[in-house]
């Protein structure tokens, strides 16, 4: 693909994005924070680069469809729908409260542009590949996304979904891994090691790539290659820092699951206004 | 309404109604499609494979991402049939079912093969006792038992024209076919197949045909026992069963399943949260199975026609009782 990309302007979306991430779940007082930074980058990179989609048309029957299976990094996935145009930004400042269209965990039921609700890990790849399987049995042009995390790889029916897509040859199939490192208590490779992580998705049959999770360039490549290349379904294994962007968060397995108070917020949010790091 | 019942001593498994009936309902619907864990044989799919192979998906062994695929496929419109031994789907996939079925919605009919004891000789690992519990507790679940061949394809055609999720529980061996070809299923709907005033017999799957023969050695002894064939054990048929409790004043329930949270727990909510009345269980009694041939075992385990009887006179002497 030769789409003219600024990459500038999508480093910009990703890096207003983070302030919004932080700020919305600080408002709900819980939530995601570590993983939704993690994976921010990718989700803009697909959102506003790669996706065929339409958000005034949420049930267009050919669009791309995409699946957080690491569902609760939803915050960063709703702060890009709302972006899109998918539903008013003003429902993000509901999140997680009684009534609101954003759950805590994405559901397909409330949310316009949610595929397919998730929540346990390992649900929506699955689901995924369904679409895709269904895709391709329909002779339908649409790419199908997952989004894993890297601790969700230690549930077995990640391996189940790859060995079934595989089998079926889903190359209109994407699993984009944000190989972020630490999961709810620790360092991946302390809980259930993972490595090495991208062979084994090697060994499943998977056409797999290897990328700077928070490089925007690498990543719009990247997903520019997955959609090109035939015959067998695509993994793109993201390194990325989890709670990156913000200095006291990067790397820090207390903020998988934990809300910043207003102090973190504030502080968080001053070292984001200095600009992206590094 | 009166139910005809069938006048022959044929049987035929309730798997294999199954197997037939899916070719005909995917022959007028095109979205139909089926799913199998490595068991087209023993599900029955064989044929439906044959005729539709673009529309016959082999999963593998790995219920999870089977029943996660099936959800994918519905939310593209597609109507998947997953198919497994009932012991492995709900048993190994039932977070995959509450997440991305029951909590969505999606249009997934899970139809597993080789439900309770009469599985036999493969023993307890295969005999799922306890499914219909763990599906009866999920919000949105339709969850049907059917009682022969007859009604089997039936269910599958109403199912899936249905819209949302359902579990089917068919079995491995032959049981009686009790119906004939004017029998009408429809979802919700628990039929009198044979009136009585003295007590209730509510039976699912293969303890309906049991219940009309405990029927008849109660009439011997000059009781009058009302059968229902309570095939949809959720949503449960509200109106029958507590006709049942008022008319009757005794209910007795039998399935080949756990006395908990089948259909014996279901009529249990049902009259004591309306009009109380005594309930006896026939059913598996808080144990597991084990391996042996089917009428052996249901005989071990107390699931016959003698077992519902005694079951109906405890019933009736408790109605007498102060």
């Amino acid at each position: 693909m030769n789409r003219e990309v600024d990459l500038g302007a999508l480093r910009s979306r990703a890096h207003a994005f983070r302030k919004t991430i932080l700020k919305i779940i600080t408002r709900a007082g819980s939530g995601h924070p570590g993983g939704s930074l993690s994976v921010i980058d990718l989700l803009t990179a697909l959102y506003f680069h790669q996706l065929r989609h339409d958000p005034r048309n949420p049930a267009w029957p050919d669009r791309d469809r995409v699946a957080l299976s690491k569902g609760h990094a939803c915050p960063a996935w709703y702060v890009v729908l709302a972006e899109c145009g998918y539903f008013d930004p003003a429902h993000l400042w509901t999140m997680r409260r009684m009534g609101s269209i954003l759950q805590g965990h994405p559901d397909m039921a409330r949310t316009p542009g949610v595929e397919i609700s998730t929540g346990s890990l390992g649900l929506g790849f699955s689901a995924a590949i369904g679409m895709a399987l269904a895709g391709k049995r329909d002779g339908r042009p649409y790419r199908v996304y997952a989004v894993l995390g890297d601790g969700e790889c230690q549930e077995g029916s990640v391996w189940e979904g790859a060995m079934f897509a595989a089998h079926y040859g889903l190359d209109n199939l994407t699993a984009i891994v944000d190989r972020n490192g630490i999961q709810q208590t620790g360092r991946t490779e302390e809980r259930i090691r993972l490595d090495p992580l991208a062979d084994k998705w090697r060994a499943f049959n998977w056409d797999v790539q290897e990328i700077d999770g928070h490089e925007m360039g690498a990543i719009i490549s990247a997903l520019d290659r997955a959609a090109a290349a035939a015959g067998r379904p695509h993994a793109i294994v993201a390194r990325t820092i989890k709670g990156k962007g913000v200095s006291f968060l990067e790397g820090v397995a207390g903020y998988h699951g934990k809300a910043l108070t207003e102090d973190e917020l504030a502080r968080a949010l001053a070292e984001l206004d200095r600009g992206p790091r590094g | 309404m009166a139910i005809t019942l069938a006048r022959t001593a044929a049987t035929k498994p309730t798997r294999d109604a199954y197997g037939e009936a899916i070719v005909e309902v995917a022959r007028d619907n095109p979205r139909v499609v089926a799913l199998t864990g490595d068991l087209r044989d023993s599900n029955r799919l064989e044929a439906f494979a044959a005729e539709y192979p673009d529309r016959f998906f082999e999963c593998g062994i790995a219920e999870q991402n089977m029943v996660g695929v099936a959800a994918g496929l519905a939310t593209c419109g597609k109507i998947p049939f997953v198919s497994s031994f009932a012991a492995f789907s709900p048993g190994r996939c039932y977070d995959q079912i509450r997440v991305l079925v029951a909590q969505t919605g999606l249009n997934v009919k899970l139809v597993s093969t080789h439900g309770g004891l009469t599985v036999g000789e493969d023993g307890m690992s295969a005999q799922a006792v306890e499914e219909l519990a763990m599906m009866r507790s999920l919000a949105r679940m339709t969850v049907i038992v059917p009682a022969d061949a007859v009604e089997t394809a039936q269910v599958i055609r109403a199912v899936a024209e249905h819209v949302g999720p359902v579990y089917v529980r068919l079995g491995r061996v032959g049981v009686p076919v009790l119906f004939d070809d004017s029998y009408r299923f429809s979802i919700g709907k628990a039929p009198v197949l044979r009136d009585g005033s003295d007590v209730t017999l509510a039976a699912c799957g293969i303890m309906v045909a049991e219940a009309l023969e405990a029927a008849r050695l109660l009439e011997a002894e000059g009781i009058s026992a009302r059968v229902l064939n309570v095939s949809t054990l959720k949503p449960l048929d509200v109106t029958a069963i507590l006709a049942a409790a008022r008319e009757t004043g005794a209910i007795v329930t039998a399935e080949e399943h756990t006395i908990y949270g089948g259909l014996g727990g279901a009529v249990c909510e049902m009259v004591a949260a309306h009009h109380p009345v005594g309930v006896e269980r026939v059913g598996v009694q808080d144990r597991f199975g084990e391996s042996g041939p089917p009428r052996p075992l249901m005989e071990a385990y107390g699931l016959t026609a003698g077992e519902i009887a005694a079951a109906a006179r405890r019933a009736v002497s408790r109605k007498r009782a102060p």
